[in-house]
């Protein structure tokens, strides 16, 4: 599914040169559950960016599906994102004036669905997360969990063959947590990749496999545990 | 090209954002508003000076005579002397420039003494001796038969045309007064033509009780021998009409043994200067406006950028977010020039409308316009322009943010709080 190769970013910052991933290689297979770990600064949102097709690399490779990312334009990467990627943040980022619904059928709008159907798919997936009666409510009139089962909503509507969630359970209480970890374990059930990034051992633990990032490099986890929290 | 879930999305985003939305479409209705109502003052203030004139030719000028004030030729400096019929032969023949030429001279009474009587009736009128030229020069409107013609001339016929005011007076009401015979001064003169003033106020009040009577039987009746008044005088088209009054001038001034240098011994008025002076009052009151409009309609345009740029900054994330499930650039772009294009242009178009509405008020208020203010219209190719200015500037004004915000990456605008 995504297979990437010594993969390096350098950010530019006037005259000096950020080396933020330094040679990366790291195969993930159709229907796996990762998460990516690593405190804040080894590098894990730049990879996140990148695997998102929402920033370029500089060097090495990064397939997916067979398929050389490399430089793309930015209405082709919009294209791939819309197609392969369903995206989960932190802070949920629906969008606040439009209800649970309408941020569930945005993907369908700009895949050129029409509005009847695209509302249609919406409300079959706001079911699936258990939200159907909520689909008419806007953003502020939901709690925190609901907002992100709406965002998980969102990100499968494209049905696509991975989520990417970047801290899913960051702004949730450790219960909710758990019940949207859940909800992306029933996803990857289903044969979707689930790539979680996250910075909790916890969340990370209910994954299938974790790659633990530090300095814009691949530990093993023994090393990574072994690093003081106070660092 | 109609893509109905475009629209229901750009009327959604503006419905959604009130405050923001008011704020835009304030700024673009403001500009368009006071532009509107500043062209139309301006063009309803013209259009009332210039209604003020009537139809008076603008190529016109008039001459009369004064007190000669040097010696010349063994003539005493403070001499009185008169235009005689020879001058307007004279002037007809030597000087090509001349269109129109109208000897005139005033009869008695007026001013309070009574000199007309119709029956029991009297009053108190101006009495004019003209040719049919006047009517060329400073045209009146005929309400019932005709002004004086040549055949009246010719044989000094005692007739008359008499004002609205004259008719009132002197006839009774529903009484027709074509054919009637009016007493002027002791003599009688048959009525044969009633006119209305083209001109406003005052000066159509003046005009409106006035009595024209053929020039050559005014000479004979009040005794004036061959004696000319003053001279009204038109140009034509290709020369100047100062120019021809002062060709004019030279000549009388030769066959009157006065002095070349003699400015005093004949008065003369230009309508030409004037008109002039006018138009240059307009000029300057026009390039106002368009300064002042110019300002409003950067302010305008410096307000919608403005919010814009605010607008932009605030979206952000929901730019992000978009980019995020997959919309691709020119989505985005085009979603934000779309929406400021149909806030701009409708809020200019009701700009524009209101402000027309208002003029429109002014003008039925005013009942048709006073003395100074007449007609006030905008040119709606102006009005149209401006519009274009604001709503293409207020677009690309929000084009700048909306691509720069696309060059921020998604994931570190949408993990910002």
């Amino acid at each position: 599914m995504i297979t990437i190769k010594n993969l390096h970013k350098s950010y530019k910052m006037g005259h000096n040169s950020l080396h933020v991933l330094k040679g990366l290689d790291f195969t993930i297979n159709d229907g796996e559950l990762v998460s990516i770990m690593g405190s804040s600064g080894s590098g894990k949102s730049t990879l996140l960016n990148i695997l998102g097709l929402l920033d370029n690399y500089d060097e090495g490779e990064f397939h997916l599906d067979d398929l050389l990312i490399r430089n793309l334009n930015e209405t082709k990467a919009a294209q791939y994102r819309n197609k392969y990627f369903g995206f989960v943040f932190q802070s949920f980022n629906l969008i606040t004036f439009k209800n649970a619904q309408e941020n569930v059928a945005l993907p369908l709008y700009y895949q050129g669905i029409n509005r009847k159907k695209r509302n249609k798919i919406a409300l079959e997936y706001l079911d699936k997360v258990g939200l159907a009666d909520w689909a008419h409510h806007l953003p502020s009139e939901l709690s925190g969990g609901q907002k992100q089962r709406v965002a998980i909503a969102r990100a499968l509507v494209t049905n696509p063959k991975v989520i990417l969630a970047d801290e899913p359970t960051g702004a949730l209480d450790s219960k909710t947590s758990y019940d949207v970890m859940q909800i992306l374990k029933d996803i990857n059930n289903l044969g979707i990749s689930v790539i979680i990034v996250t910075h909790e051992h916890d969340i990370a633990e209910m994954t299938d496999r974790v790659i633990n990032l530090r300095d814009g490099q691949i530990v093993d986890p023994e090393e990574a545990t072994k690093t003081p929290s106070y660092v | 090209m109609f893509d109905l879930d475009r629209w229901q999305e750009i009327i959604h985003t503006l419905k959604s954002n009130k405050l923001r939305t008011f704020l835009t479409a304030f700024g673009v209705f403001w500009g368009i508003f006071m532009l509107t109502v500043m062209l139309g003052a301006g063009t309803g203030l013209q259009n009332g000076i210039y209604r003020n004139m009537g139809d008076f030719s603008t190529n016109s000028a008039f001459m009369w005579t004064q007190k000669t004030s040097e010696p010349y030729r063994g003539f005493d400096a403070g001499r009185r002397w008169n235009f005689k019929n020879g001058d307007t032969k004279a002037i007809l023949d030597n000087v090509p420039g001349i269109e129109l030429l109208a000897p005139r001279v005033q009869g008695w009474g007026g001013s309070g003494a009574t000199n007309a009587v119709y029956k029991d009736n009297t009053g108190s009128f101006s009495i004019y001796g003209d040719v049919p030229a006047w009517n060329l020069i400073d045209p009146l409107t005929i309400t019932d038969g005709r002004f004086i013609n040549q055949m009246d001339l010719n044989r000094r016929r005692k007739i008359a045309v008499i004002g609205q005011r004259v008719k009132e007076v002197l006839f009774d009401k529903g009484e027709d007064p074509l054919n009637k015979h009016i007493q002027i001064n002791g003599v009688y003169f048959t009525v044969v033509g009633v006119f209305k003033s083209k001109k406003t106020g005052g000066q159509a009040d003046n005009e409106n009780q006035n009595v024209h009577i053929p020039f050559t039987t005014i000479q004979q009746i009040y005794n004036y021998g061959d004696i000319v008044g003053w001279y009204a005088l038109t140009s034509h088209k290709s020369t100047s009409v100062s120019e021809v009054t002062k060709e004019v001038i030279a000549l009388i001034k030769r066959r009157h043994d006065i002095a070349p240098h003699d400015d005093q011994a004949i008065g003369h008025f230009n309508v030409e200067e004037e008109f002039n002076k006018m138009n240059n009052l307009f000029i300057g009151i026009n390039g106002l406006i368009w300064i002042v409009g110019i300002g409003t309609l950067l302010a305008g345009v410096i307000g919608v950028s403005n919010i814009m740029l605010v607008v932009v900054r605030e979206r952000t994330k929901e730019i992000g977010i978009r980019r995020a499930i997959g919309a691709k650039p020119i989505k985005i772009t085009s979603q934000i020039v779309m929406e400021s294009l149909v806030l701009t242009a409708l809020s200019g178009w009701l700009g524009l409308v209101f402000g027309v509405g208002l003029i429109e008020l002014i003008n039925t208020a005013m009942g048709g316009g006073g003395d100074f203010f007449y007609n006030p219209t905008v040119d709606f190719n102006i009005a149209v322009t401006a519009l274009t200015i604001l709503v293409l500037s207020g677009t690309f004004a929000g084009m700048i943010p909306a691509r720069r915000a696309l060059k921020i990456r998604p994931i570190e605008a949408l993990r910002t709080e």
